[in-house]
């Protein structure tokens, strides 16, 4: 009898984990960021790429609609595909463009700038990377979609393609 | 009565161990970092990897050290920005109390397995 | 091509003899007598030979890099050396799975050849169970592995040519750890052919035992290269990391170890057969699990293949299908026959008992600390990390009562022992280790009362097992010599992990650094151009408490592909390794230095290979006696 509950539990069992494997192999792999991560913006201070003067991102948000954090750095390729999009982004008179500077080299980022245009309002460094971690990225290029209440809407890993200025775009109605 | 006498050593050691845990004299950044895994690497812990991502989680951990944070708080700060994930310890909450008793509850029934069949006790 | 047509054509006849065996078997099981039919033989030589020859065709289009063939020209280049190219045919995911059906197939042919002594019809019901496994086997490579995929137009040269996969011990690790792996689906294979033909007793055991200590043999192997490669390759200084993919090969491991200990309790006393039966399933499910977890995808590792789901998916069906069959005919078909219900409390037997109890704790832990992340993210969409520290908490503690038992276990008789037994040595070592103990509790001035505790329980096992190994006979020698190596083993661990020192620092070249008693010069750095790489060689002067050395590590610049790679300069001494390895930081000219001096990491090898010797010893000495 003790083996009987033991064998149809050991079965049950057995197929509770079958489904359990298989709907884990159709999850994906690589890490989406938690839903649960898009959380307050939390404020820093760095300073400016242009003229070293200090900037606490708090005096950033004015009335402007969305306000965009872009990570990136003059060694990222894929930075450079994105910066016309940028550029576009810029023309948008309720979008606010802040540039994060991440571990680069001041004069080549100041180069790239120059050669490319500046589609940021400000732009500071992050020398460290620190101002990275306390968005919660992990690599570049990345752009964090925030609203005036200071709250994460959408968080962009990578370049941004023409996808994403439309889902931007549509963000503003 | 020989299984209570079992169970009682085996928390014991636990204890101890978790003393000599406390006790241990290791350069505390190293520790924390050995204990952070490095998102964009495969199965590196943050003090192995060279990487951007590892060394600003690296000045990250010394700044709130500097700034007076305790380990657990510095844990709870990355795990805000990234998630359990990023930590190699589980925490022990509602989530994952079944991975850390799991193991002990097999160990406890293995133990009253053996003491059943040697019911016969003569020395 | 000509080659990858050959060998593709000969899986399909390999596949075919599987079938043909069927009816061949059919006829046989008919005849009474106690002889398996040579048809039978030369059906399963017939069906290795193609198998082999397939296999030897693969790594043939290896050695011409014959591009038409889509796994060659993933994973081999024309400038690889030649040895790299014949271990590339088993180093890719289709032709690790060619090695392994063909390792299922030489070991059921031994099988048959070297059972003739053993009942007919439970030698071919291992081969009935073995073929199922093999046809498995066979369905999934042509379905979802094929090596011998056809690539048209034929590519001029090759993708593979990453250059930490060219290493000698990677090139053998795969097979010698498939050898451990498959060889335990004898033991299952034969597991449930015994069930079916009521053939749980000690004969079966005693027959089955040479299979459990080869497979084990293998297994042990398999990882201690692993943890090698990994130690000298990877730079990091350290030999385990409780990866997933280290994890799962450790899993069979314990279920070997434990069935080995069971095992003789079934051939010496005819008890403890179901639980025996368990162990015996329980190995090979486990292998197979591993290959799942690494193949699929599913798990997040250093180590893992080329991930595809839909492989995964055939693996799970055909996991879970040999696990329902096992589970049906253990619970349903299995008779067991009547065993004398209890055990004293002080005897060999319990003391078995008590060595699988651990072992099955620890690979619980293992087991669920590997698994639950995939449980959790499926149930709750909660991601969580299971490393080093868990593993390290739930396992540490159980050490001490662990080797206290061990020490005493072997030296119980079979059926009661009685307290007398335990002569004085016994306390005298503990004595012994006590002492010795607290001289290391004084070395490091800071460890806890934990510590002591832990290294008096390895260092009384290692003198009760060193003891032991100097009794003038053969009466077990193979388990004496195994438990000495691995006590020694676990004495070398917890040492390397308790006087290890690592100093990290940024450094310029020209610049010294200074850290208690050891002082690292950055003398300088030279430039070299090597065949397909750059190499960037750090000279280093390191003062270690008034010793001097020079070390000179590695970096790597390779073009393609495009990654660089860090070669750590290891000086090995016999009780000490000194480790530097140096990395770039990126954006300065700073180079960032690690040095770590790590004891007894040769001891860790050579205790490793003793113990595995342990069970080759089995083989060869004859024993007198049994005690």
């Amino acid at each position: 009898m003790k083996n009987k509950i033991l064998f149809i539990f050991l079965f049950t069992f057995t197929f509770f984990c079958f489904f359990i494997f298989l709907k884990g192999l159709n999850n994906s792999k690589i890490y989406v960021p938690n839903e649960n991560s898009y959380k307050e913006f939390s404020s820093f201070k760095a300073k400016k790429l242009f003229n070293n003067e200090e900037l606490n991102s708090d005096s950033l948000f004015d009335g402007n609609k969305l306000y965009l954090f872009n990570i990136w750095a003059s060694w990222c390729a894929p930075c450079r595909d994105e910066h016309d999009k940028l550029m576009h982004l810029s023309n948008n008179s309720s979008i606010k463009i802040i540039g994060i500077n991440y571990r680069d080299n001041l004069i080549k980022a100041k180069k790239f700038i120059n050669k490319f245009g500046n589609p940021y309002s400000e732009i500071v460094i992050d020398k460290d990377g620190t101002i990275g971690v306390s968005l919660g990225a992990y690599g570049i290029p990345e752009t964090y979609v925030v609203d005036r209440n200071k709250k994460i809407l959408k968080k962009y890993l990578g370049a941004l393609d023409l996808e994403d200025l439309k889902e931007i775009e549509n963000l503003l109605k | 009565m020989n299984y209570f006498k079992k169970i009682i050593l085996i928390f014991f050691y636990f204890f101890l161990f978790e003393a000599y845990a406390q006790n241990s004299n290791i350069d505390l950044i190293n520790k924390i970092s050995k204990n952070i895994r490095c998102l964009i690497c495969q199965g590196q812990s943050v003090y192995d990897s060279q990487s951007d991502f590892a060394i600003s989680i690296k000045v990250v951990i010394q700044k709130k050290l500097d700034e007076g944070y305790s380990e657990n708080a510095i844990y709870d700060y990355l795990k805000k920005k990234y998630g359990q994930w990023i930590v190699y310890e589980p925490d022990f909450n509602k989530n994952t109390f079944l991975l850390w008793l799991l193991p002990i509850l097999i160990f406890v029934i293995g133990g009253i397995l053996i003491l059943k069949k040697s019911k016969i006790i003569k020395l | 091509m000509l080659f990858s047509q050959i060998g593709y054509y000969s899986l399909f006849f390999g596949l075919f003899f599987s079938f043909s065996l069927f009816p061949i078997i059919y006829k046989d099981l008919k005849i009474n007598n106690n002889i398996v039919s040579k048809n039978i033989f030369i059906n399963v030589l017939l069906q290795l030979i193609f198998v082999f020859n397939s296999f030897v065709c693969l790594i043939i289009s290896f050695v011409k890099s014959d591009f038409s063939n889509e796994t060659v020209y993933n994973n081999s280049h024309t400038t690889k050396p030649l040895f790299y190219k014949i271990s590339g045919a088993w180093g890719n995911h289709e032709g690790s799975l060619l090695l392994c059906l063909l390792v299922l197939i030489l070991f059921i042919f031994i099988f048959l050849n070297i059972s003739k002594n053993q009942p007919k019809k439970y030698q071919i019901f291992t081969l009935i169970f073995q073929q199922i496994i093999i046809i498995g086997f066979f369905l999934f490579l042509l379905a979802t592995s094929n090596p011998f995929n056809y690539l048209f137009p034929n590519p001029k040269e090759g993708l593979g040519l990453n250059p930490i996969l060219q290493d000698p011990i990677l090139a053998i690790h795969p097979p010698i750890l498939y050898l451990g792996y498959i060889g335990s689906s004898i033991i299952f294979s034969s597991s449930l052919s015994a069930i079916i033909q009521n053939y749980v007793n000690d004969v079966w055991a005693k027959n089955l035992k040479k299979w459990v200590i080869t497979s084990w043999f293998f297994l042990t192997i398999g990882i201690m290269l692993g943890s090698i490669w990994a130690y000298y390759e990877l730079g990091w200084g350290g030999f385990w990391f409780w990866d997933p993919v280290e994890n799962i090969s450790l899993m069979p491991w314990l279920c070997l170890t434990a069935l080995m200990h069971s095992i003789v309790v079934l051939s010496k006393r005819s008890i403890l057969a179901s639980w025996t039966l368990v162990l015996s399933i329980g190995s090979f499910i486990l292998s197979m699990c591993g290959t799942f977890l690494v193949r699929s995808g599913i798990l997040n590792s250093v180590h893992t293949f080329a991930n595809d789901p839909e492989r995964g998916i055939f693996i799970l069906f055909f996991l879970f299908i040999l696990i329902l069959v096992a589970l049906f005919i253990f619970f349903v078909l299995y008779k067991p026959q009547k065993e004398e219900k209890n055990f004293f409390l002080l005897s060999k037997e319990t003391s078995v008992l008590i060595n699988n109890w651990f072992m099955m704790y620890f690979l619980s832990v293992i087991l669920i600390g590997t698994i639950y992340p995939i449980f959790l993210e499926v149930i709750n969409n909660e991601k969580i990390s299971v490393g080093p520290p868990f593993y390290n908490k739930l396992l540490i503690p159980f050490l001490v009562p662990f080797f206290i038992l061990m020490s005493i276990g072997p030296h119980m008789q079979w059926i009661k022992s009685s307290f007398k037994r335990i002569n004085k040595n016994l306390i005298f070592l503990f004595i012994l280790s006590t002492i010795f103990s607290f001289l290391i509790y004084n070395e490091i001035k800071s460890s806890g009362l934990f510590t002591t505790i832990l290294i008096i329980g390895v260092s009384y096992l290692f003198l009760v097992t060193l003891r032991d190994l100097f009794t003038k006979n053969n009466i077990n020698l193979s388990q004496r010599v195994s438990h000495f190596g691995f006590s020694f083993l676990i004495l070398s661990i917890i040492l390397n992990g308790i006087f290890s020192t690592e100093i990290t620092q940024n450094m310029k070249v020209g610049e010294n650094y200074k850290f208690n008693n050891t002082t690292i010069y950055f003398e300088k750095v030279s430039f070299f151009e090597k065949e397909n790489y750059k190499s960037v060689v750090g000279t280093f002067k390191i003062i270690d408490n008034n010793m001097k050395m020079y070390l000179k590590p590695e970096l790597r610049v390779f073009n393609q592909p495009e990654i660089i790679t860090s070669e750590a300069d290891i000086k090995v001494n016999f009780f000490k390794d000194n480790f530097l390895v140096m990395n770039i930081v990126k954006g300065d000219e700073f180079y960032n230095v690690r040095y770590q001096t790590k004891p007894m990491m040769l001891w860790i090898w050579i205790s490793t290979i003793i113990l595995a010797s342990g069970g080759l010893i089995n083989f060869f000495v004859k024993k007198k006696y049994e005690k």
